[in-house]
């Protein structure tokens, strides 16, 4: 059993050090049946995309598009909470530049993120976790922390619904603070709360994810995900999400075109990035898009793979990245001084925003700093095309040509790992030599 | 019913003040100036909400098929569609908001709705005096792939002669398998059955290379409107040039703040009280209207112009103490407006500071809301929620616009 030793990131202010939990006897306004009795809290429910007709692409934006509804419900209750004291620091104290450079990698100064306590353990070799109710999870946050009620609408409007009773018969799904900002207005997203789901990607709950992202229409506001072994703190289903109004150096890198899915959408990996990674954009509507890409991390998930997902563009261009620093780390391959910054190598890191500890490392970082802690995370060349025909295979993919117009391909997948033989083997890498069957799959 | 915050039906900014900002750079006859150019250009405004257009050239009507007026207000994203290279969108959206300039290859739509492929180049447009943005450029010229075969239609009274940059010419664009050339003729004419795929094709081109004397074309185009521009700059005497030659002033907001705080619909107004009297930076044209006032009368100055005599001398000073404590406060304060009644008005106003990315104080932003507004119609936001999540946005503009490296 591979195990780490971490400072978890305290995202709610229920959040206790030890593992256990007095889970009973509140007065805390929590999410559990002491407490649910006659809570309300807003709802929204976006649109429907296939009803709104909406496609992927808004096509004549007339102008910079105002801030919309969604945009303005996630700040205006964000401030809120902000004004009231709810949030463990002001992030926007923190110093912040980008680093010079050709990617323009986001530094940040923050020495109070991280909590000066003992580090928990972290078991790294197992993706899929069960739920365990005696450890810290959201329902347990108080409601205070709760922004709204987010879920996907069964029209083609937007509905609100400025004071909904939350119904514990009626999966709900909210958007809560995240008490530990990485910036202004981070907040999470966690889909059917009370229904208490692990860590991991399933086709609704990405979905979801997604809708939200096209909802607030701002491409500077992007979810993230961590899987478990990719520095997810909490074994409870969540995204995150914040506002930074700059690309990511992860939006910036070039990337070449692999496949085509019969749906229409379209993977490339990333050129010249220090994390390899792939790019998901396309496909006939926003649920194919999101389908295939929770069929890639499902497949990931089974073969025990950790990563991150970024979902950017309003929804339109998701990221997938498999990592094995944690792994690493473990096996005690990082580098000391990449070890010293005690930066996590999580989605918002790999995307290009570093939070920095020690204000020695937040005036000396550079491009070159960031992007060797970044490919520790990375799995090699060989490891990532391995990778990639699994999840060829696993979102049927193998037989796809490049290019259904058939003209001149000049991108022939380079490796021509997808369709090489050797790489049919499912294996579990290198942290366990179990196989998919052992990975057990509850959805 | 639609929950949108604001009314898209809005596309159109104020024209007069398009014009007016426009013409009191370059004066009236630019216009007439410009329209001699042959090339397809436009020219936006990042000052003004939205960055719409506040010029487009006879060659950029007659290449995407739209008249001036469908054109003037809009935002260039409006040319835009599904097929559209979202990573090229993004370089010209972060070359807006770095000020720099930026060419790159990109998929448009016609009025029409067909696509075609032009090589896009812009760049911005510097006040001599004072560093800051006044335009940016945009050339758009049409890309015909690497080879450079014409082939008009042959039909009875075609001119050869007649080939101008409006018709689309096809060549071998880097992906695609050299079926000969397609000229788009204005009656929608089409050669034999490839030509369609052509068309079907041409959207889903993962890219168009210019060729080198497309590129000298664009690179032509924006140095001759540049030197329009910079002539009649010179007859107004608000000189502008291609090249930042001072750095912009302290209270000299860049195109990125100014254009996400655009966005915002709401009544606003940040001030700086790092400069003595605490002046006003910027006014959101909510703003505006609510108050009556045009914006060079109140950018300088200091909030008190809109107390009276009857303003509760109490609240101001609540609101000083706030202020010198860095702390945000709500107040119910007795404005007067300018509008043509010179009308009083209970404004429900909310102030707080504003950090900038060094973490450091930099701005206060006030939030007004007309008290008699404050509907609580069900369906919508708290008022106090869309009062606060203006100040949410004016947090992330600010703190992002300021990493921005200028």
């Amino acid at each position: 059993m591979l195990k780490i030793k971490r400072v978890p990131t305290v995202v709610s202010n229920y959040q206790k050090n030890e593992a256990a939990d007095d889970s009973v006897g509140c007065g805390r306004n929590c999410l559990g049946a002491c407490c649910i009795n006659g809570a309300r809290l807003p709802l929204y429910a976006c649109k429907n995309l296939e009803k709104s007709r909406e496609k992927i692409v808004v096509s004549h934006e007339a102008e910079e598009p105002p801030v919309a509804f969604l945009e303005s419900l996630v700040l205006g209750e964000w401030e809120d909470r902000f004004q009231r004291g709810l949030f463990r620091y002001d992030v926007t104290a923190c110093e912040t530049k980008v680093i010079p450079g050709k990617y323009g990698f986001v530094a940040q100064l923050n020495e109070g993120r991280h909590l000066k306590k003992r580090p928990t353990e972290f078991r790294v070799d197992k993706v899929l976790q069960s739920f365990d109710g005696s450890k810290f999870n959201f329902t347990k946050v108080g409601q205070e922390e709760l922004l709204f009620q987010f879920e996907a609408g069964e029209d083609g409007q937007v509905q609100f619904f400025p004071c909904m009773p939350l119904d514990p018969e009626n999966s709900f799904s909210v958007v809560a603070i995240n008490v530990s900002p990485i910036e202004y207005g981070h907040v999470l997203l966690i889909p059917r709360v009370l229904d208490c789901l692990p860590q991991r990607i399933d086709h609704k709950s990405l979905l979801l994810a997604v809708h939200m992202a096209a909802e607030a229409a701002n491409p500077y506001f992007r979810l993230g995900y961590n899987s478990l072994g990719a520095f997810a703190t909490i074994n409870h289903l969540h995204f995150q999400a914040y506002y930074l109004a700059m690309p990511f150096p992860l939006e910036r890198a070039p990337t070449k075109k692999m496949v085509t899915t019969v749906s229409g959408v379209k993977i490339s990996e990333l050129l010249n990035y220090p994390v390899r990674s792939l790019l998901f954009e396309g496909g006939s509507s926003m649920q194919d898009l999101s389908d295939t890409v929770s069929d890639a991390c499902v497949c990931l998930q089974n073969n025990n793979i950790p990563f991150n997902i970024l979902i950017a563009d309003c929804g339109r261009q998701i990221f997938v990245m498999p990592q094995c620093y944690a792994e690493k780390q473990a096996l005690g391959e990082v580098s000391p001084e990449v070890l010293e910054t005690q930066v996590n190598p999580a989605v918002w890191e790999i995307s290009g925003h570093m939070v920095l500890k020690r204000k020695d490392d937040y005036e000396g970082a550079s491009e070159e700093n960031a992007w060797r802690l970044l490919a520790e995370a990375s799995l090699s060349e060989e490891r990532f095309k391995e990778v990639n025909t699994l999840i060829f295979e696993a979102i049927g993919c193998s037989d796809q040509e490049e290019d259904p117009e058939g003209t001149i391909v000049h991108q022939q997948i380079p490796n021509g790992g997808v369709f090489n033989q050797k790489s049919n083997r499912i294996h579990g890498g290198p942290i366990t030599n179990g196989t998919a069957s052992e990975c057990i799959v509850l959805q | 019913m639609s929950l949108a915050e604001e009314s898209s039906d809005s596309v159109f900014t104020e024209k007069e003040e398009e014009e007016e900002s426009f013409n009191r750079r370059y004066t009236l006859w630019i216009k007439e100036a410009l329209d001699e150019l042959p090339h397809n250009f436009t020219i936006t405004d990042p000052f003004l909400s939205g960055h719409p257009i506040v010029f487009a050239s006879l060659g950029f009507l007659k290449m995407t098929g739209y008249s001036r007026a469908e054109v003037i207000g809009r935002n260039g994203k409006f040319f835009q569609g599904p097929k559209t290279n979202r990573r090229s969108i993004m370089e010209i959206r972060e070359a807006i908001r770095e000020e720099r300039s930026v060419q790159v290859s990109l998929l448009n739509y016609r009025k029409s709705g067909s696509p075609f492929w032009m090589l896009f180049h812009m760049i911005p447009v510097f006040g001599r005096d004072d560093g800051k943005v006044i335009n940016f450029v945009a050339v758009q010229v049409p890309i015909s792939g690497r080879d450079h075969h014409h082939r008009k239609l042959t039909s009875v009274g075609d001119d050869v002669s007649s080939l101008d940059h409006s018709e689309l010419v096809f060549g071998s664009c880097r992906r695609e398998v050299c079926f000969g050339n397609f000229v788009q003729h204005q009656d929608h004419r089409a050669l034999p059955v490839e030509c369609d795929d052509d068309e079907q094709g041409l959207e889903d081109w993962e890219y168009c290379e210019a060729s080198e004397s497309e590129k000298l074309r664009a690179a032509e185009a924006i140095n001759n409107v540049l030197s329009v521009l910079t002539r009649y700059s010179e007859l107004s005497g608000r000189l502008v040039c291609g090249k930042r030659c001072c750095l912009r002033g302290v209270d000299c907001l860049s195109s990125s703040l100014v254009i996400s705080l655009g966005r915002i619909k709401q009544s606003f107004v940040l001030t700086n009280p790092c400069i003595p009297d605490m002046p006003i930076i910027y006014a959101s044209d909510a703003f505006l209207t609510l108050t009556g006032y045009k914006r060079h009368e109140v950018l300088g100055q200091n909030c008190r112009f809109l107390s009276g005599v009857d303003t509760d001398s109490s609240v101001l000073y609540e609101m000083k103490e706030c202020i010198l404590k860095g702390q945000s406060c709500t107040v119910q304060i007795l404005n007067y407006s300018n509008r043509k009644d010179k009308s009083t008005f209970w404004n429900l106003l909310h102030i707080s500071p504003v950090r900038n990315a060094s973490g450091k104080t930099a701005y206060f932003v006030g939030v007004q809301v007309e008290a008699s507004c404050r509907n609580t119609e069900s369906k919508e936001l708290r008022p106090e929620t869309k009062q606060l999540s203006v100040v949410g946005a004016v947090r992330v503009a600010v703190r992002s616009s300021f990493m921005v490296t200028c």
